[in-house]
């Protein structure tokens, strides 16, 4: 452990960030270990593992033959033992290749066995989209994972979250899916929001999973959200300062869902957007107005707007996917509406 | 070589797997009268019993130890109980009470002992690159256990077999890939389903050590099995083997099998335990007494373990909600 450094001074991106959570992991506990598709020399294809061949070489970075049945299935192998895999799913969207390890094995297991065998292993992997990668390259998903028990599910929007989540994946003795968004990880061959590089402390600390954060506090309307469109909605309330006090709730883990975090901002505020780059209908958009009409819907004092990707595959050409992207314009129409 | 101890060892632990599943068999029928369904009874629920594979499951874990790990499938009292899983916790498992292996979460597919690195799953072929990443960390940790995993001909037509195969010949890990040929994949016959008529081909075409072992043969089974655990143990790497076995009853309890007409009349003469009865009787390494002594020793174990899965108590409705996470 270095001595403490002010988060301030140094400003890494998220990849980096990423990639220093588990190095710092992986020096301490040798049971962890790195396994997927380009994880290897390449460092990941979003940079999750940019360094760690470099430093750990090819018996603790394992790069993998294009056989996510057979790679996931040995990480769920390896962590039955007692090992700690981080094992590289490339794209969310190439789930479906091999679910039957994630949601039959990776998350039954533990219940199966009464409690009898653990499953501590991370698959990490990216979603979402904004680059015109199309209907199977640009997926969030996150709500299909949460939707099937024994997973955790957690989806940073900025560095600092992301390393402390990473660190809290890798020693939580549960599965963990992480899933970094490629336009929050501050990639330098995509655009992307100033808030993808930030304030990272060197020495390991953990986030919370399951805990949101208020990151950016306001009185007059609860913006909910997770992820890239975090960042949108951060640039929005900083716009609307002076004339409209936004609260965003970055909800940092979809499972855990920090449902109280959620309750307390909308009885303060009454009015609610939620914010999410996954499919609007059967997801979390619905899920966190169901935990507001399970408490108390006279929390709220005007009907919810939410601001979800459409459901509609996503399609290639710019102009027909940010017609269906969250926008920084979509959230400032929606929260004028809620407020008005 | 086999000794006349380690043949008669073979016929015991093969006489109390068949004993445990005709009684699991004869209990699971007894109270789903008059009307049979599925669901009713002290044993609910789908029921694949493995009589006439036992030579498979006694012939490989004679060679294994307690800390080598097993993936099986969804038929799987015979390797279990061959593995050393307590036949007591197995049986209040499958009957869905709080003393089973996983106090009733599991039931008779999904048999959990981390003890004896015992699991299986009801799902065809996934198991198979569980014990690739198992036989990881055996490599990781520089111990010379070994994987085992298990499945029927017909896993090997999934993606999962194959990708298991691939990854443990790259990376040379102590796996060893049975597969266990009954013929059918519930009522689809093998040489309806795929082309390949000695399965061990396919352990070829990913450069690994491969062979079919014909004979549902207790001690070829052994001697195959012998020699794949092993090179593993060694560090030489994966086999597959592909042993000829057979299934003498339905694909699970209740299925009438009208599709197989007069094979399913052959299928019962190729039974390998009074063949292998006879056998040690006629070598003089049993008689008939030695032989029932043994059968009813087991009967009485089975029959032990079937009254004390009975007596125990339920799991307490809400602990439905129990283990979901850690």
């Amino acid at each position: 452990m270095t001595a403490t450094v002010d988060a301030g001074t140094r400003r890494v991106t998220t990849a980096k960030a990423i990639s220093e959570g588990i190095a710092q992991e992986m020096r301490s506990n040798p049971d962890v270990f790195v396994m997927g598709e380009d994880v290897g020399p390449y460092g990941g294809i979003f940079g999750s593992t940019g360094g760690l061949f470099e430093e750990f070489g090819s018996a603790r970075i394992v790069d993998t033959p294009i056989s996510e049945t057979g790679f996931i299935g040995a990480g769920i192998g390896a962590a039955v033992e007692g090992m700690r895999p981080v094992v590289e799913l490339m794209f969310v969207d190439f789930f479906g290749v091999c679910f039957d390890q994630i949601y039959n094995h990776m998350a039954k297991i533990h219940y199966e066995s009464g409690g009898n065998v653990k499953v501590p292993m991370v698959i990490m992997t990216a979603v979402g989209g904004g680059y015109s990668d199309a209907a199977q390259h640009s997926q969030c998903l996150w709500a299909t994972f949460a939707h099937m028990p024994g997973m955790k599910v957690v989806a940073p929007s900025n560095p600092y979250d992301a390393k402390g989540l990473m660190i809290s994946a890798i020693r939580d003795d549960n599965p963990v899916i992480f899933m970094f968004h490629k336009g929050v990880m501050g990639l330098p061959w995509m655009a992307k929001n100033p808030r993808s590089i930030g304030p990272v402390p060197e020495e390991e600390y953990t986030v919370p999973i399951g805990k949101a954060a208020i990151a950016h506090e306001g009185s007059d309307v609860t913006v909910v959200s997770v992820s890239m469109s975090v960042q949108h909605c951060l640039d929005v309330a900083e716009e609307l300062e002076g004339t409209t006090s936004v609260e965003v709730i970055d909800l940092r883990s979809i499972v855990p869902l920090d449902r109280e975090a959620i309750l307390t901002s909308v009885a303060k505020t009454g009015k609610l957007v939620i914010v999410d780059e996954d499919y609007k209908s059967f997801g979390l958009s619905g899920e966190i107005i169901a935990t507001i009409a399970d408490k108390d819907p006279s929390l709220l004092k005007a009907p919810v707007e939410r601001v979800c990707y459409p459901d509609i595959p996503v399609p290639y050409a710019r102009v027909l996917e940010y017609e269906a992207l969250p926008t920084r314009d979509k959230i400032k129409a929606a929260i004028a509406k809620v407020t008005a | 070589m086999v000794d006349n101890e380690q043949r008669i060892e073979f016929f015991r632990q093969m006489a109390r797997i068949r004993a445990y599943e005709a009684a699991l068999q004869a209990n699971y029928h007894a109270d789903k009268t008059p009307q049979w369904d599925i669901g009713a009874g002290l044993i609910p629920g789908e029921m694949h019993l493995a009589a006439g594979q036992e030579p498979v499951a006694v012939g490989l874990c004679a060679n294994l130890v307690k800390d080598d790990a097993i993936t099986g499938p969804h038929r799987p009292h015979h390797l279990a109980l061959a593995k050393g899983v307590d036949i007591n916790k197995m049986t209040a498992e499958i009957y869905g009470r709080d003393t089973g292996l996983s106090h009733g979460k599991g039931g008779h597919m999904h048999l959990f002992d981390p003890e004896q690195h015992f699991s299986c799953s009801g799902i065809i072929g996934q198991g198979m690159p569980v014990a690739v990443g198992q036989a990881m960390a055996f490599a990781r940790r520089g111990t010379d256990n070994v994987a085992v995993a298990v499945a029927g001909e017909g896993a090997a037509n999934q993606g999962a077999f194959h990708e298991a195969l691939n990854l443990a010949a790259m990376w040379k890990l102590p796996v060893i890939f049975i597969i266990e040929d009954n013929d059918w994949a519930i009522s689809v016959a093998r040489d309806t389903a795929t082309p390949i008529k000695d399965g061990s081909l396919r352990g070829t075409a990913y450069g690994m050590p491969s062979q079919r072992v014909e004979g549902n043969d207790v001690e070829m089974i052994y001697e195959a099995c012998k020699t794949a655990v092993d090179r593993a143990r060694a560090g030489g790497g994966p086999t597959l083997l592909e042993i000829h076995t057979v299934r003498l009853w339905g694909h699970f309890e209740g299925d009438a099998q009208a599709y197989r007409g007069e094979e399913l009349n052959e299928a019962a003469e190729r039974d390998p335990l009074p063949a292998y009865e006879q056998r040690l009787i006629s070598a003089g390494i049993l008689t008939e007494e030695s032989a029932a002594a043994i059968k009813a020793e087991a009967e009485a174990e089975v029959n032990a373990a079937i009254e004390f899965a009975k007596s125990s108590p339920e799991p307490k409705p809400s602990d439905a909600y129990l283990h979901v996470f850690a």
